[in-house]
């Protein structure tokens, strides 16, 4: 029980995907303009990352037992990409507005690394079923928080006077990285709590 | 078997796997389009500024091809030719559109308008408008902090010297700007004709109004008086042309003191 706890604190703080592992930046960028559909993005990336791990783990545990390791990386592409379509077509028949609203970065799950990663990090740790989806989970809230709070902060920036030649993506950028490092100040917070 | 044979078929049968199942998911959970709406879609403009009363582009086509609306002649931005491309489409008249561009009502460029304070507060003319109305004299003049050049989606305004000016080359008529402008200042002038128009809306009286801005209007009815069309009224010491009434003939431009007047002829 203590290690699903330490795997979700894992994947919401000290090792967030977006802010500690660096994966996942371009919808972090692209579609944090407004809360909405900051929230409606990331809710998309959590199931496409919840169902793209039930659906590779016994696809994995195949390839292991064939001795064909090698094939993951695109076996897991093929994968994530026919999901996420998936989940494109429904949002298209239930949710038309947040199909509207999320546009071109909803396609584009498909490249986004955090859920590959999350999955291939999942197989090299060694994860059971159950691990696998909690560490999913964990880092799919991590993605919706790191994306919510800078969108908090986007949101601010709006009124702010930049200076000319920082307008746009970098301002943006320097405003992830303070964000980042923000998140550094977790290192530590699962070994403290005797969760490891 | 073969290790090769056996990674291209895992590959191969999960590929098809997943296409097939995506095939069926296509057809089971199928939108119903409308090909109406979406050819209307396509002939569009496609900036979604919202001039028709519609939400965007997408809003007008469905509402047109459901019957809502019969009117083709809502889309300032794509004019006369959109409006016929519609009718054609949906077999109805076209209705026509006088094809217009926004003018900034003021002079009040940095020489000529004269400020109260520095305003070093947030960029935008909505919040300077709730300091005092603003950083110049003149509460009725344009801020120049760009509220509009903002809203507008064809980048057609510009901040030069100190206000906001409109090219009309680039102008579709949206009316975003004449929306979102807090002292009102933006209006939509007939494009090709030449017409009147005062470039200044101070209501203050005409001794306060000349201390304030130099090319203010003073509220002194001369182009009231030489007005043969009777187009220029003056409400609360400022002078208002009514475009429909003004023949362009230019009288009332060489008779203003303070040249607040002018004669435009917008082109596009």
């Amino acid at each position: 029980m203590k290690f699903y706890i330490a795997l979700l604190v894992m994947g919401l703080l000290t090792q967030n995907f977006v802010l500690a592992k660096f994966l996942g930046i371009c919808p972090f960028l692209g579609v944090s303009k407004k809360l909405g559909t900051a929230v409606g993005m990331s809710s998309a990336v959590v199931v496409v990352m919840l169902i793209s791990t039930a659906a590779t783990y016994p696809i994995n545990n195949f390839l292991q037992s064939h001795d064909l390791g090698y094939l993951q990386t695109i076996v897991c592409i093929l994968v994530i990409a026919a999901l996420v379509q998936m989940v494109e077509i429904i949002l298209k028949k239930f949710m038309p507005p947040l199909y509207n609203a999320l546009g071109i970065y909803l396609p584009l799950i498909t490249t986004n690394c955090a859920v590959l990663g999350v999955v291939l990090l999942n197989f090299d740790n060694g994860y059971t079923f159950g691990q696998s989806m909690i560490n999913s989970l964990g880092g799919g809230l991590g993605f919706m928080l790191a994306m919510v709070l800078f969108a908090g902060v986007r949101q601010k920036m709006e009124t702010c006077d930049i200076p000319e030649s920082l307008k746009g993506l970098p301002i943006t950028l320097i405003a992830a990285s303070l964000v980042s490092l923000s998140f550094v100040g977790f290192t530590g917070i699962v070994e403290g709590m005797g969760l490891m | 078997m073969n290790p090769i044979l056996l990674a291209v078929l895992t590959v191969g049968g999960i590929g098809l796997v997943a296409g097939l199942l995506l095939a069926v998911f296509s057809i089971v959970m199928a939108v119903p389009k409308d090909e109406k709406a979406e050819e209307i879609t396509e002939c569009l403009p496609g900036a979604n500024c919202g001039s028709c009363g519609y939400s965007g582009c997408a809003g007008y086509a469905s509402a047109l091809s459901k019957g809502e609306t019969t009117n083709t002649a809502l889309c300032n931005p794509g004019g006369a030719a959109v409006s016929k491309k519609i009718a054609e489409i949906m077999g109805l008249e076209a209705g026509e559109i006088k094809p217009m561009a926004a003018v900034v009502l003021c002079q009040g460029y940095n020489d000529n308008a004269v400020k109260k304070m520095n305003y070093i507060g947030v960029d935008s003319c909505r919040m300077a408008q709730q300091l005092y109305g603003g950083e110049k004299e003149c509460i009725f003049g344009c801020l120049g902090l760009g509220d509009c050049v903002k809203v507008c989606p064809f980048d057609a305004i510009h901040i030069c010297d100190g206000i906001a000016r409109i090219n009309p080359l680039a102008c579709r008529a949206c009316k975003k700007c004449v929306n979102t402008c807090p002292k009102k200042l933006i209006e939509l002038l007939p494009l090709h004709e030449t017409k009147a128009a005062v470039l200044c809306k101070n209501h203050d009286k005409g001794v306060i109004a000349r201390k304030e801005c130099k090319s203010a209007c003073i509220g002194c009815m001369k182009c009231v008086k030489t007005c043969e069309a009777g187009a220029v009224t003056v409400d609360k010491f400022a002078a208002h042309v009514d475009y429909d009434k003004c023949t362009g003939c230019g009288k009332c431009h060489e008779a203003c003191p303070v040249k607040c007047i002018d004669l435009i002829k917008l082109f596009s």
